[in-house]
C-alpha cells in the first residue's frame, strides 16, 4: 500500500501554518524515520495519513484512498497511529480487552479477533498480562499495551509518535524488535523521533523537517552524515556517526556493526 | 556532615507491597552535582519525591530511616517550609505547571507570590530567571500552548525563581531537541558552580559524563554502584540491568574484545572515544 503526500500545506484553525507544501512518496514496506526541531510539522504531518488533520491544500492518497475523502473509522483500517503518551489511548478495565477493542471494532470476526490480540501480545511480551488493569501496570508497560493495541488492527501502515520517549534500555530494544517484526512481515513503518541513535540502527530512510518543510529525505547513512544540515533543524548525528566522521572513516556509518567493519579496513 | 544525608531509607507507596526504595543510603555535599540513573522502576522519581518532602508527606505510605537536608530532618518538618529549600522540576511538566495562570510569566511568578515577595522583587526574580533558560520571548504565552520541550523549560524556571539551596530535577529534557539540551545542561552546570546543590535523573549518559561531580546507579531502589562518572557509567554491573549505556561505551567494548581497543579504560563521550581509538 503506498501513500503518496502531494503538496500539502496546512494552516491550524488559529491561523498558525504548520506545513507549507510536503510532497512525498512513501513505498509499502519501507521504514521511514521522520526527524527534526521541536514544531518543525513532524505530528502535523503523520496526523494527515489517518486522517485526524484534513489538507488545507494539496492531498494525501493511503493506497487508492484520499484522505479527505474518507473518513477516520475507515482509514483505521490502513493506518494505525501510536500516540507519544499512551494514556491518551488507553481506557480498558484490563490489557486483553484493550487489545481486543480495535479489531473488534474494524468488525472482524471473533475468531479472527482472538488470533490478532495473541500476535499482537505476544509481539509485545505482554502474554502473561492479559488480566491485568493497564493503570496497575508501569509506565513502560502502558507504552507496550498502547503498542500492542494498534498492532492488534493488523493495518499495512503502522506510525508511531515519538516510541522511546521516557522507556529505558530494556523496553527500547522491545519496541526496535517490534518494529523488526513489522519490517518482516512487509507493513510500512514511520515513526516520529528525536532519539537519532534509535533512528539510525532501526530506519532505512530518513526524512528531516524543519519549518514545515522537509529539508532532507534519502538513505539513513546518506541524510545523517549531513551534519550542517541537520543542525539547522537542531538534529545531531548518531553518536557512532559522529565518531566515525571524526576518525576520519571513508564512509558514513551508523550501527555498531559498520562501524567495526569500517574500522577494520 | 553532608549537606544531604540519607540513611536506610525504605518506603512503600500507600496500598503496595514492594517497596520502591529499599535501604536507601546517600550523601551529597552542598555544591555537588550529582547525576542519578537507573532503569524504569528502579526508584529514580521517588528518590526525587523523598528529597522534596512529597514522600511522605503528600504520597503518605510507610517511610524507615532518615531524610535530612541543610540540617533539617524531612519527618521533622512540615512541607510548606521544606519546599523552600529543595525544589523539584517534575519529569512530566503537564503534572507542575498550575493551570492558575493565564501566561508564562504569572506561571513562573505564583511560587513567589504564594510566599508574599514584594511586587518589584518578583518582578527583577522572574526576569532574571527567564532570561538564564531563555524563555523570555514566552513570557505572555500560554503556558498550554508551548511544545513539550519549552513547557520544560518554564517547569525549570519556576523551581530557579524560588532560589531553592537544592535543585532536584526528573529528567528535565527527556522532550527536547539536542540543542535545548545543551542549553539547559549549560544553566545547570552554571548553577551548580555558583553552589547551589544539584540532583538530576538523566539517560543522556554523555551529558552526565561531561557535567556530573558523580553518578548514582539506582536498581531495585538501592544504590547499585556510586562513584565519578567515568567509573560508573563504563561499568560492568550496569550492562543486561536495563541502564541506558553510551554507545561510545558499548562499542569500545566491542573493540576491546576485537583487540582493535587499546586502552584500559572504555570511552563515555566522543572526544574520549575519538582519542582511544587513535591510539
Amino acid at each position: 500500500m503506498n501513500i503518496e503526500i502531494s503538496n500539502l500545506q496546512f494552516t491550524y484553525p488559529s491561523g498558525v501554518q504548520a506545513l507549507f507544501g510536503v510532497s512525498l512518496n512513501i513505498a509499502a514496506g519501507e521504514q521511514v524515520a521522520i526527524v527534526g526541531q521541536n514544531g518543525a510539522g513532524k505530528t502535523t504531518l503523520v496526523k494527515h495519513l489517518n486522517g485526524l488533520l484534513g489538507p488545507t491544500s494539496g492531498y494525501v492518497r493511503i493506497g487508492d484512498w484520499d484522505t479527505k475523502e474518507n473518513p477516520v473509522a475507515k482509514l483505521a483500517r490502513r493506518v494505525g497511529y501510536v500516540f507519544q503518551n499512551p494514556d491518551e489511548q488507553l481506557f480498558s478495565k484490563n490489557v486483553g480487552t484493550e487489545v481486543a477493542f480495535g479489531p473488534k471494532n474494524l468488525g472482524y470476526p471473533t475468531e479472527k479477533v482472538q488470533d490478532l490480540v495473541k500476535d499482537a501480545m505476544a509481539m509485545t511480551e505482554l502474554s502473561d498480562k492479559t488480566d491485568t488493569n493497564p493503570y496497575d501496570l508501569s509506565p513502560t508497560w502502558r507504552k507496550m499495551v498502547a503498542i500492542a493495541s494498534i498492532i492488534a488492527m493488523d493495518t499495512p501502515v503502522v506510525i508511531f509518535d515519538e516510541p522511546t520517549t521516557g522507556q529505558d534500555a530494556v523496553n527500547i530494544a522491545r519496541i526496535a524488535n517490534v518494529i523488526k517484526v513489522l519490517r518482516e512481515r512487509g507493513r510500512t513503518v514511520i515513526t516520529i523521533t528525536h532519539d537519532i541513535d534509535f533512528c539510525a540502527e532501526n530506519f532505512e530512510r530518513v526524512i528531516a523537517m524543519s519549518q514545515g518543510k522537509v529539508l532532507l529525505d534519502g538513505k539513513a547513512n546518506d541524510i545523517l552524515g549531513q551534519e550542517e544540515i541537520l543542525a539547522t533543524t537542531f538534529v545531531d548525528p548518531p553518536q557512532l556517526t559522529r565518531l566515525g566522521k571524526r576518525l576520519g572513516l571513508e564512509q558514513t556509518v551508523r550501527n555498531q556493526a559498520e562501524f567495526l567493519a569500517a574500522l577494520k579496513k | 556532615m553532608a549537606f544531604i544525608n540519607l540513611q536506610n531509607v525504605t518506603y512503600k507507596y500507600p496500598l503496595t507491597d514492594a517497596p520502591a526504595l529499599q535501604n536507601l543510603n546517600l550523601q551529597v555535599n552542598e555544591g555537588e552535582f550529582v547525576a542519578v540513573i537507573g532503569p524504569n522502576g528502579a526508584g529514580k522519581s521517588t528518590l526525587c519525591y523523598t528529597l522534596a518532602g512529597f514522600v511522605p508527606h503528600f504520597f503518605k505510605g510507610e517511610i524507615t530511616g532518615t531524610v535530612e537536608v541543610a540540617g533539617n530532618e524531612s519527618s521533622k518538618s512540615n512541607l510548606h517550609e521544606w519546599v523552600l529549600n529543595v525544589g523539584l522540576a517534575f519529569q512530566n511538566p503537564f503534572n507542575q505547571i498550575s493551570g492558575a495562570k493565564y501566561t508564562v510569566f504569572e506561571e513562573i511568578a505564583f511560587g513567589l507570590e504564594n510566599i508574599g515577595v514584594p511586587r518589584e522583587e518578583m518582578k527583577t526574580r522572574v526576569e532574571d530567571a527567564m532570561s538564564m533558560t531563555g524563555i523570555s520571548n514566552l513570557a505572555d504565552r500560554s503556558p498550554y500552548s508551548l511544545s513539550g520541550g519549552q513547557q520544560q523549560r518554564v517547569a525549570l524556571t519556576s523551581i530557579l525563581v524560588m532560589h531553592p539551596k537544592v535543585l532536584v530535577l526528573d529528567e528535565p529534557t527527556s522532550q527536547m531537541d539536542p540543542i535545548g539540551t545543551r542549553e539547559v545542561f549549560g544553566v545547570i552546570r552554571t548553577l551548580a558552580e555558583k553552589g547551589m546543590t544539584v540532583i538530576i535523573v538523566e539517560h543522556k549518559v554523555e551529558w552526565i559524563a561531561k557535567f556530573a561531580d558523580k553518578v548514582v546507579a539506582l536498581h531495585n531502589g538501592s544504590v547499585l554502584l556510586e562513584g565519578k562518572p567515568q567509573e560508573v557509567l563504563t561499568s560492568d554491573l550496569l550492562t543486561d540491568k536495563g541502564f541506558g549505556i553510551s554507545r561510545y561505551t558499548s562499542v569500545a567494548r566491542k573493540a576491546q574484545e576485537l583487540n582493535i581497543w587499546k586502552p584500559s579504560q572504555l570511552p563515555v563521550t566522543l572526544d574520549e572515544a575519538v582519542e582511544g581509538f587513535k591510539r
